[in-house]
């Protein structure tokens, strides 16, 4: 087989990792509380912010910023619930999303207003690895790797600990958790601060990678959701496994077309999918 | 012909009129914008008014306003032809993907999702082929020379008004016919599925029927839009953004009565005009952020929107009387 061809599966299976990471959050989000967040790639646009003034501007630590930054994106989402979706809690779904619609709005605009259009780098420079002909960049490596400590993680908590079996349960049946003496709002609280910390922690691993700008939301956000829809709304798994086949698409058509190209293509086959089942590919 | 028509007939006669009475050439700038994307806002909401909220009408609005300017600029082919020929293509487009969703009930944000790909694809096509339709940096149609009835090109605003006003009327006629015929069905239809199939309604069918209307609308709202600015961008005619523009403007008016979409357009053009008189370009983003935060407010407090709070009102002031009769002499009535 081709050295490259492989060597962009290889970045594919490794970009594959951050949609993983963004796809898992905004999948918890919606199985728990049954919202979409569409201003979700927006939540990680912020944390790219904090990354970048906190420690490109004030010179903190690396790890104190990225801590930072995640708690602060993660106190985003606490904000987003608190304020936009409880209130609306017992609307129709679509009034929610309009809501976070309207966060979009104002969160690009508003770093817009803030930061100028202006693209920032951290001016961080990591070095690629050469492995057998291959060049593989140690920032989509690191992101990777952090990326399944994060899901990891996740996974861990829903299987091992109160809380997360209290979110496994009220995903499961929303009208009988207050009898077992379960606080919804306290439940609610925590995933979304949880979907919030995903965002940040991927919005400080992909600025290692990518310039940040207000509207990098925008080129991040329709292929979370497509991912999110292909794998079954509110399906961990199948979102995480469409993570991956989306993003091998992408660095496969990258590969042969061009990269522009393959995420047309992309969407092109998630369309068509949708044909087949409507409701995610792992569901009947 | 009743008072009603009349009345509608006198106010066209004389919103036609206006530009030739001497009305600044700014105003009416404003006005062809505002009545075009009214034009498109009305066609969004008379999906939407249904449970389809769909946010690939921005890939709809794009193929509208490209296809015709690429067969102009490339093969000379009149927008005569371009233009039903892109509404054709949005038809089936649009088909192509509602089918499947209404076949097997994809409804609400499920919807909202996946057409979102529709808005997405169609950006980003146009990013990509950027040999042909210049990318993200625009497209400019080829210049007829002067008033041009086959190039569809007029320098003059005044006669781009009076067709954008004849557009604009178009849409608020099928806003008429789907309230006045299919309502009840198409509603029945989107809020309560089972009931509907349950009556021998075929929902998909039904569904289908809403759509092919309100597509075309956007079609043609897209391709009126470019045939006047004379500039495509895929940012500003085509994508997601596009989509959430007409969202916001459809619920902030009122997505439930005729003319809310066009309070919504009225309000959002003249908002970021005065802004940009303001400020200039020192706050860009600025109209964003507060159409951010009024769609939030919107969306919690009042969903039915401005047009729709303010016909409410009336209604009540009307209504008023009567119900207070009819409760005080109800039989039987406890008390």
């Amino acid at each position: 087989m081709d050295i490259f061809l492989v060597e962009a599966m290889l970045n594919g299976l490794l970009l594959g990792g951050v949609f993983a990471l963004l796809a898992l959050g905004l999948n918890l989000i919606f199985g728990v509380i049954d919202v979409v967040w569409i201003a979700y790639t927006e939540l990680m646009m912020i944390g790219m912010y904090a990354m970048f003034w906190l420690y490109a501007k004030y010179h903190w630590p690396f790890l104190v910023a990225m801590a930072a930054a995640i708690a602060l994106v993660a106190l985003l989402g606490l904000l987003t619930h608190f304020l936009i979706i409880a209130p609306i809690l017992d609307a129709p779904p679509i009034n929610q999303l309009l809501a976070t619609g309207g966060l979009l709005f104002f969160l690009q605009s508003f770093a817009t207003l803030l930061f100028s259009t202006e693209f920032r780098n951290i001016g961080v420079r990591l070095p690629t690895l050469e492995v057998a002909g291959m060049f593989i960049s140690v920032a989509r490596l690191a992101a990777f790797g952090v990326s399944l400590i994060g899901v990891g993680s996740l996974y861990v908590f829903l299987r091992r600990t109160y809380w997360g079996v209290a979110i496994r349960a009220i995903a499961q049946d929303r009208q009988i958790i207050g009898l077992m003496g379960i606080d919804q709002r306290k439940v609610y609280g925590i995933t979304s601060a949880i979907g919030g910390a995903f965002a940040g922690l991927a919005g400080c691993l992909l600025v290692l990678q990518y310039d940040v700008h207000p509207f990098i939301g925008l080129s991040f956000g329709p292929i979370i959701f497509m991912i999110c829809v292909l794998g079954g709304l509110g399906n961990l798994l199948g979102g995480l496994a469409a993570a991956f086949i989306v993003s091998e698409i992408i660095a496969v058509g990258g590969f042969y077309v061009s990269i522009d190209l393959s995420y047309v293509l992309a969407f092109l086959i998630f369309i068509g999918l949708m044909f087949w089942r409507p409701r995610g590919i792992f569901t009947r | 012909m009743n008072t009603r028509r009349l009345g509608w007939l006198v106010a066209a006669t004389t919103a036609a009129a206006l530009p030739f009475l001497g009305m600044p050439v700014y105003l009416l700038h404003l006005a062809v914008q505002i009545l075009l994307w009214g034009t498109v806002y009305t066609a969004w909401a008379l999906m939407g008014r249904f449970g389809m909220m769909s946010l690939g009408h921005g890939g709809l609005l794009g193929i509208g306003a490209y296809v015709p300017a690429l067969l102009w600029n490339f093969y000379g082919v009149t927008p005569w032809i371009g233009i039903p020929l892109a509404v054709a293509l949005s038809v089936l487009v649009a088909v192509m993907i509602g089918y499947p969703c209404f076949r097997l009930r994809v409804v609400g944000h499920y919807f909202a999702l996946v057409t979102l790909a529709l808005s997405e694809v169609t950006e980003r096509g146009i990013v990509a082929a950027r040999n042909i339709t210049g990318g993200s940096l625009g497209l400019t149609p080829n210049a007829a020379s002067g008033t041009s009835l086959f190039a569809l090109q007029f320098p003059d605003k005044r006669h781009f008004f009076l067709l954008a006003l004849a557009l604009w009327l178009f849409g608020l006629w099928v806003w008429h016919k789907i309230e006045g015929s299919m309502m009840r069905l198409s509603l029945t239809a989107s809020v309560e599925e089972d009931a509907a199939a349950a009556v021998g309604i075929n929902v998909t069918a039904e569904k289908l029927k809403v759509l092919a209307l309100p597509i075309s609308l956007t079609a043609l709202g897209g391709a009126m839009l470019a045939q006047y600015l004379m500039y495509l961008n895929p940012g500003t005619l085509s994508g997601v953004m596009v989509s959430l523009q007409m969202l916001f403007a459809a619920v902030v008016g009122g997505m439930y009565t005729a003319l809310g979409p066009t309070v919504g357009s009225a309000l959002t053009i003249t908002l970021s005009e005065f802004l940009r008189i303001l400020f200039g370009t020192r706050f860009i983003g600025a109209a964003n952020t507060l159409y951010g935060i009024l769609l939030i407010v919107f969306t919690i407090f009042m969903p039915i929107g401005i047009w729709g709070f303010v016909g409410r009102r009336f209604a009540q002031r009307r209504a008023a009387p009567s119900v207070r009769l009819r409760g005080a002499g109800a039989p039987g009535r406890a008390r």
